[in-house]
């Protein structure tokens, strides 16, 4: 094709529609492709939008993006067969602006999101995949589309194909993500009627909860979620893809198991499944983000690795990184110059940000899981079976419940590994 | 030649459920395509293009968003289009429908005669496949339906000779011109756009027409016009079976397999 852009973006994304965005607004000739039939009619994720990484793009967006609840409660669960420990936080203050976080359906989302970086004059290609990149003297010049006449030539290219980035491996940027890099997550949207969700969560108006759970793998590294839409509920679980090969689970009994815990299947018990979904995830973290800047190349979002599991943070981390690719690709236009020194400044203002900040604060992490299985597979039980026998009133003396379940922990762990192990989780977080 | 196709945009049929309460279609957030079927009459229409030169003019009555498929249409090779949205078509049933959209042919025959209107069979929101023969009975055109496939045009004699789908056969037909030809999708794959085109049609302005931009007797469009009335949807109880499990150990693989073609049998299923 002969027309050229300044900005050729791949992956109409979170992190791909906030770089179109940018730099549209910013008046630079800005291209999207997205293979999907439309933004988001291929997306997935757990459900939770924090809101900060949006608002500096758009400080009212709840005004008019398409946005389930106002989450208010973040609530952790550890299970074990038939008990749980609950540790919760709830505040009303995040039920209003600036807000902390949302519950998201993307299909209806990111086609919001979409709308907003054509309205500020992108030109949105769906149904279209980039096979390629397109590679000159080892600078990258344009993209390769499945489309007749398809390739297109740009200033440069934002790489946004989330966590399956085939394009950037194939230059040899990275490698093939191992099965330790990356986690495979399943997702069921079970709709619910709205009253039997306030009932449920004890929730009022548009506020949602999320929770987060752990002790639902078969010990395996990764976790379980369950967020309130509007009138429905996202309910899913995540697992590092290595541990469910080796294991030979299929992520499917993964969710079942979830569903039929005794904690859980009350919560979403009349419910019907309306959607079944499944999506690879990075979990690798710091330790496996890629070269950001190239000649003619940024690389953004999942594409980049950039997610944290602890806090279940992604999309912001897309949406900050698009944004931020964006603006040093208007830099760049300024000075004329695309070259990886040009548009160096994105690797500056990651650095700068929250999102290589918090990264490395949590590089140790995902490893820290799956090198100590015990933390999935036997703490959740060990502690469930402490707390009830310390509050269990059977008549037994106090003193000698207390002696009990130090008698219960030592039969498991002896002090020294449980300071071991407790000093490495607190040393991988910091 | 001059050719129009109507395409209608439909909400995607796999994604639509009927609220078990209300008994309406919930629509809401789901996404829309183009009528499968009338992108299959569209393939019919462009490879006449392509054979004998013509032109092709899209047809689509809907919301504001049906532009959406009418520049898909454009992407992969029809010159022109028309939305016709208003508010006061909105609740048309087929019988209305088919008296705006004949209407707005009309219009288009002032300027530029029409030789051939194409739609689907059927649009798959509403099984009726009534539209197509509802425009045909008004314009007085001939009519085809079930089209599989248009074998030749005899411009001297003014007919065009066709091949209609039936059940467990084909029937090869003749018919005067202008005619009405409602397509199956056996008829042909769809083309893919080129990049470029594809990008002109997103460009593109589609025109839209209110009712004001052509003749129309209003107390026949719309809610008004339309006597049908969908007095209640509901999806069909889904059949009370228990499956059985069969252990292969016992009875062997033959035994299972005459156990089920006997009971598939029974059921009349085969
Ligand atoms: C189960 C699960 C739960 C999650 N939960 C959360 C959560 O609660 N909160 C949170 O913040 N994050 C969550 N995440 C992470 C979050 O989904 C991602 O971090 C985020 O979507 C990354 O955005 P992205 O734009 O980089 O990639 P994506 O959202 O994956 O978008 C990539 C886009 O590119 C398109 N594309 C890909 N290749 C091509 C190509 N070659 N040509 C054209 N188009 C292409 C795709 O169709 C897609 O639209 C979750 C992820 C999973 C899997």
């Amino acid at each position: 094709m002969k027309e050229r852009f300044d900005v050729i973006v791949v992956g109409a994304g979170p992190a791909g529609l906030a770089a179109a965005y940018t730099t549209a607004k910013a008046g630079l000739k800005t291209i999207i492709f997205e293979r999907g039939e439309f933004p988001g009619s291929k997306n997935m994720f757990g459900g939770v939008l924090f809101a900060h990484s949006l608002s500096e793009m758009f400080p009212d967006f709840w005004e008019e993006a398409p946005l389930e609840r106002a989450l208010v409660e973040e609530r952790y669960w550890l299970l074990s067969e038939d008990s749980a420990t609950t540790f919760s936080f709830k505040t009303k203050s995040f039920g209003q602006p600036p807000y902390n976080g949302f519950s998201v359906l993307r299909a209806k989302f990111d086609r919001w999101f979409a709308g907003k970086a054509v309205e500020a004059g992108a030109l949105l290609v769906n149904e279209t995949l980039v096979e390629k990149l397109i590679q000159k003297d080892g600078k990258t010049i344009g993209v390769q589309t499945g489309r007749e006449d398809g390739d297109v030539y740009g200033d440069v290219v934002i790489v946004a194909e989330g966590v399956n980035s085939l394009l950037t491996k194939e230059l040899g940027i990275h490698e093939e993500w191992r099965g330790n890099e990356v986690g495979v997550g399943v997702k069921e949207l079970i709709s619910l009627p709205k009253e039997t969700i306030q009932e449920r969560f004890n929730l009022e108006g548009n506020e949602g909860i999320a929770m987060r759970i752990l002790g639902t793998t078969r010990g395996m590294t990764g976790g379980a979620f369950l967020y309130t839409n509007k009138a429905s509920v996202s309910i899913g679980v995540a697992c590092m893809v290595e541990d469910v090969s080796n294991e030979c689970v299929c992520p499917n009994d993964l969710i079942d198991d979830l569903k039929n815990h005794p904690m859980v299947k009350p919560l979403i018990a009349g419910g019907s499944t309306k959607e079944y979904s499944a999506h690879m995830i990075p979990e690798a973290g710091f330790r496996s983000i890629p070269e950001l800047v190239h000649d003619g190349l940024m690389i953004v979002g999942d594409a980049a690795m950039l997610t944290i599991l602890i806090t279940g943070e992604g999309a912001n981390l897309a949406v900050t990184s698009g944004r931020l690719a964006g603006e040093a690709a208007v830099k760049a236009k300024e000075n004329g110059d695309f070259s990886a020194n040009g548009l160096s400044s994105y690797k500056e203002a990651m650095d700068e940000s929250y999102v290589i900040k918090d990264l490395k604060q949590f590089k140790d992490f995902a490893g820290y899981f799956h090198s100590n299985r015990d933390i999935l597979n036997l703490y959740p039980s060990l502690l469930n079976g402490i707390v009830k026998q310390v509050i269990a009133t059977d008549g037994l003396p106090r003193s000698e419940k207390i002696e009990r379940a130090k008698a219960m922990l030592k039969e498991k762990k002896s002090y020294w590994q449980l300071m071991k192990e407790a000093w490495h989780g607190w040393r991988s977080i910091r | 030649m001059h050719l129009v196709v109507c395409v209608k945009q439909v909400p995607d049929a796999t994604e639509v459920k009927v609220d078990p309460v209300k008994g309406t279609l919930v629509r809401q957030g789901v996404p829309s395509i183009a009528n499968p079927y009338d992108m299959h009459a569209l393939e019919m229409a462009l490879q006449l293009k392509d054979e004998h030169g013509a032109k092709i003019t899209v047809l689509s009555m809907g919301p504001p968003q049906a532009t959406d498929v009418i520049k898909r249409s454009i992407s992969i090779g029809a010159d022109d289009g028309r939305l016709l949205c208003d508010v006061a078509f909105a609740g048309s049933d087929t019988l209305a429908t088919s008296y705006i959209l004949s209407q707005a042919i009309k219009e288009i025959e002032k300027t530029d005669p029409v030789d051939i209107v194409f739609a689907g069979k059927m649009a798959i929101d509403g099984d009726t496949a009534q539209v197509g023969p509802g425009i045909a009975t008004r314009l007085g055109y001939s009519l085809v339906t079930y089209c599989l496939g248009i074998d030749g045009i005899d411009t001297g004699r003014s007919v065009i000779k066709a091949r209609r789908q039936l059940e467990g056969g084909c029937e090869v037909v003749e018919a005067d011109l202008p005619v009405l030809i409602t397509v199956v999708k056996e008829a042909n794959e769809v083309r893919y756009a080129s990049l470029p085109d594809l990008i002109k049609s997103i460009r593109s302005d589609v025109t839209v027409w209110n009712k004001e931009f052509f003749e129309l007797d209003i107390p026949q469009c719309g809610l008004k016009g339309s006597p049908t009335q969908v007095k209640k949807i509901f999806p069909p109880p889904p059949k009370d079976v228990t499956p059985e499990i069969m252990n292969t150990g016992e009875t062997g693989l033959d035994e299972i397999a005459n156990t089920v073609a006997e009971a598939v049998s029974k059921a009349g299923i085969l």
